[in-house]
């Protein structure tokens, strides 16, 4: 019994090491293919419409309420201290540094990396992969570079814009709504928020979210087992693990972009 | 083992032991050559031995049909043949090149002189009919807007689905989706087809289309044609050689005259669809009392 639990145990583990190991090797020969790309660029626009701007909806939405929410919890707590005036440079740091970041990587795997592998799973169950391949096309340079360079382009400028909506939504709340005053909200923000510290280290984070989410989709469908259970398994492992990635991430990023 | 593909010797239900000439005499020594020449094939998935040692000739510029019950490796022989899986031991030739030693830049360039008809279609979902049959002469043949147009719209014609150029592949039937696959297979005018269960799930109709279509495409083009069925009359109807294999090797070899009276009783009992036989109905299990009994005890346990 305790020997059957412990070979259940190892295999599972070489299992798991197996699977970082082709996923590194499925990313070398990713981005082997970049340069490839440079020569057929309607591929990349191509995605990064399917990952980017059919996103849109979903992170404006969702930067809105998440600015107004910033706002009317800030503004109860800054109330209580007499500084409601800081409320634009508190919505916005929030934003630039965490929220902007890491919630739009969230909403990306939730909806264009599940997207992703669903796609490239069902690709490999239909035997279109294997019908590139047989057409002399290479399947991961024809389809999966272009997907993993759209990602890792569109969740910059999609924080950005999660970034910008919250913040309006935060001076919708807190100027709009609660009485705070207009001038001191915007040139707080103005005079305290800093662009290397705040800005660059959001970027630098949505960037890295970026890879992380795009890899991690690309390679649970490329590869999922070929059965519709299997796609739907792949699907479900993919949207889990980018999260846990993104939110472990985050905090490494966190210490090393702004510990002492 | 022989070379060529056999022709006159009845069919035997043992591996094929000698050499037979397929078209004696008239033909260039280069052509004469089988243009597939599998030699000492073994292949397993974990512990399942798929090949045990087989050995295979396919003729050029026959139609060459590759039979057997599910689940013996026809498909699995088709993905070794155009190098999508490599085998444990043996070698695969095809046009003198062996395909497991190739590198991936020649084995993609062998593979622009082959095409597939794979079982599902495998059309690429997000691109029309059109696109679908353009996509291998846009990556390979760079040809001006208006050439590649007439080339598409011509292989469009042969497959009867000039009208559907406009269409997704999610508009198509089964049949028509796999006339799609056929002109796509053939658009680069590749040396040979490989057809994984083309008649499969088809209607009559369709079925009718795609056998004769097979048939007249190999002959129009000049290609070599290997098909992987297990759909006996329609197959053995176009056929200019067939191979049944089962347990890992060739039982059966000759033309479909010869393959149709074949006296081995497996390859009797795969031809006639006999339930029961050298492949057997049941699983390998334990007697059905035993399990019932054990059942019984476990319960009163």
């Amino acid at each position: 019994m305790l020997t059957d639990a412990l070979a259940r145990l190892g295999r599972s583990g070489i299992g798991a090491i197996a699977g970082i190991g082709r996923a590194h090797l499925l990313l070398v020969a990713v981005l082997g293919g970049l340069p490839a790309l440079v020569t057929r660029p309607r591929l990349l626009l191509a995605q990064i419409y399917n990952v980017g701007v059919l996103s849109v909806l979903i992170i404006a939405v969702s930067g809105l309420f998440v600015g107004m929410v910033l706002g009317l919890q800030g503004y109860y707590v800054l109330s209580q201290f007499g500084a409601e005036e800081s409320l634009g440079v508190m919505v916005a740091a929030s934003l630039a540094r965490e929220l902007g970041p890491v919630v739009t990587a969230l909403l990306v795997a939730g909806r264009a990396g599940s997207a992703l592998t669903a796609e490239i799973g069902l690709m490999k169950a239909t035997e279109q992969l294997s019908a590139l391949e047989m057409m002399a096309v290479d399947p991961i340079r024809r389809i999966l570079t272009p997907r993993f360079l759209g990602g890792f382009l569109a969740m910059p400028l999609l924080a950005a814009m999660f970034s910008t909506l919250g913040v309006l939504g935060g001076w919708f709340v807190g100027v709009g709504l609660l009485g705070v005053d207009d001038g001191a909200f915007w040139s707080q923000m103005q005079a305290k928020l800093d662009f290397r510290e705040d800005v660059l280290n959001g970027v630098i984070k949505s960037l890295v979210f970026g890879v992380v989410v795009t890899w991690i989709a690309l390679f649970q469908g490329y590869d999922a087992t070929p059965t519709s259970a299997g796609v739907s398994r792949a699907t479900t492992r993919s949207v889990v693990h980018a999260a846990l990635a993104v939110l472990g991430l985050d905090f490494i990023l966190t210490a090393l972009m702004f510990g002492e | 083992m022989g070379k060529g593909v056999p022709g006159a010797a009845a069919a035997y239900d043992t591996p094929p032991t000698t050499a037979r000439a397929v078209s004696p005499g008239d033909q260039p020594p280069a052509l004469a050559t089988p243009l597939v020449r599998i030699r000492g094939l073994h292949f397993a998935r974990g512990s399942k031995c798929i090949f045990n040692g087989l050995d295979l000739d396919i003729r050029r510029g026959a139609v060459t049909a590759i039979m057997g019950p599910s689940g013996t490796g026809k498909t699995t022989l088709l993905k070794l043949i155009s190098g999508q899986l490599r085998p444990q031991a043996g070698i695969v030739e095809v046009d003198g090149a062996d395909v497991h030693r190739l590198s991936r830049r020649r084995l993609y360039a062998l593979r622009t002189r082959m095409g597939m008809l794979f079982q599902s279609g495998a059309l690429l979902g997000d691109l029309t009919v059109f696109d679908n049959v353009a996509f291998p002469l846009r990556e390979h043949a760079h040809l001006p807007q208006s050439l590649l147009r007439r080339l598409v719209l011509m292989k469009l014609e042969a497959v009867g689905l000039r009208g559907a150029a406009t269409l997704l592949p999610s508009q198509l039937s089964g049949g028509m989706a796999r006339r799609v696959a056929l002109a796509r297979a053939v658009a680069l005018d590749p040396m040979m087809v490989l057809y994984d269960e083309p008649f499969t799930g088809q209607d009559p109709i369709s079925m009718g289309v795609l056998v004769t279509l097979v048939r007249h495409l190999n002959d129009a083009g000049s290609l070599t044609s290997i098909i992987v069925s297990h759909d006996v009359p329609e197959t053995l109807s176009i056929a200019d050689a067939v191979y049944v294999i089962a347990e890992g090797r060739v039982i059966c070899h000759g033309t479909p005259a010869e393959v149709a009276s074949a006296a081995g009783p497996r390859a009797r009992q795969f031809l006639d669809g006999q339930p029961d036989g050298p492949v057997h109905f049941h699983y390998p299990a334990m007697p059905l009392a035993d399990e019932l009994l054990k059942l019984g005890d476990e319960r009163a346990c």
